[in-house]
């Protein structure tokens, strides 16, 4: 496979106090049943969970829950081809899919003591840490666009973000800013 | 805003779903030896009911399943999700949850 992050460039992100962009980072998405997902986390160094809604994080990687069946595995950008081939050793001979996705999405972290506030701008989900506690991701809206969000820290969000909607998702985000004191 | 409880994540808004029309609709079992009539029933006969309905769900904005919903069609009450392959719960399950 050819390399093309060189020339490749992020899309535009509305500049706003709360949200920064983060680096572009290696991005698989991998379906198939819990065999394959203990295989494959084990394979990472990842605990394996069934628990919905829950990710699983260390040393850089991390496996998100998306459903029953699917997980984001996120890692540096540097580290693709050593994470895709660990994954094609321990899955060989199961039943599965694993895409590469680096490119569809890029991350936007949202933090500070109003960032849930701020994602409620657009996204209508219980923020408080009872219901929506550190660890937690999903798959979910913000405003017209879809988006996964993770809570990495109490006071910060990871967002996952379609390339093409990051420009409009950041604008949201910038805007709803303004109504928050900083 | 609505909560719709999805039988995997838990109570989400309702803008996260997509209604997938009547459930519990059985493929037949050998598509050519049914007449024509039966075929098109099959096809596009749904039923339009008043009250309680059995219906199919999709949790598209978030784990992706597709789960069975009862719904009142009057009120837009939802009485019970379950997931596919389940048998909707009985009234008196419905009565016991509800007391």
């Amino acid at each position: 496979m050819r390399d093309l992050s060189a020339a490749r460039q992020g899309p535009y992100i509305a500049a706003s106090p709360l949200v920064r962009p983060l680096p572009p980072a290696t991005r698989l998405l991998l379906r198939g049943n819990s065999e394959v997902m203990a295989a494959a986390l084990g394979a990472l160094g990842l605990e394996f969970a069934e628990t919905a809604c829950r990710a699983a994080s260390a040393s850089g990687r991390s496996a998100l829950w998306l459903g029953p069946d699917e997980r984001l595995l996120l890692a540096p950008q540097g580290a693709f081809s050593e994470v895709f081939e660990l994954l094609r050793a321990a899955l060989a001979g199961r039943p599965h899919s694993l895409v590469d996705v680096s490119h569809r999405q890029c991350a936007l972290e949202v933090s500070g003591p109003q960032a849930g506030l701020l994602l409620n701008c657009g996204c209508p989900l219980d923020f408080d840490p009872a219901a929506f506690p550190v660890g937690m991701c999903t798959r979910t809206v913000l405003g017209k666009a879809e988006i996964v969000l993770w809570r990495t820290a109490e006071h910060r969000f990871h967002l996952e973000v379609w390339r093409s909607f990051a420009p409009y998702v950041s604008k949201v985000l910038a805007l709803a800013a303004r109504e928050l004191t900083p | 805003m609505l909560l719709i409880n999805c039988p995997y994540c838990g109570e989400r808004p309702e803008l996260e779903f997509v209604h997938g029309g009547q459930a519990h609709i059985a493929r037949p079992a050998n598509p050519a030896e049914c007449s024509d009539q039966q075929w098109a029933d099959f096809l596009y006969r749904r039923d339009n009911i008043k009250g309680l309905h059995a219906e199919r769900w999709r949790h598209t904005h978030g784990c992706g399943r597709f789960f069975n919903a009862l719904r009142d069609t009057t009120s837009d009450l939802f009485l019970a999700t379950y997931k596919v392959g389940e048998q909707p719960p009985t009234q008196a399950q419905l009565k016991g949850a509800t007391a």
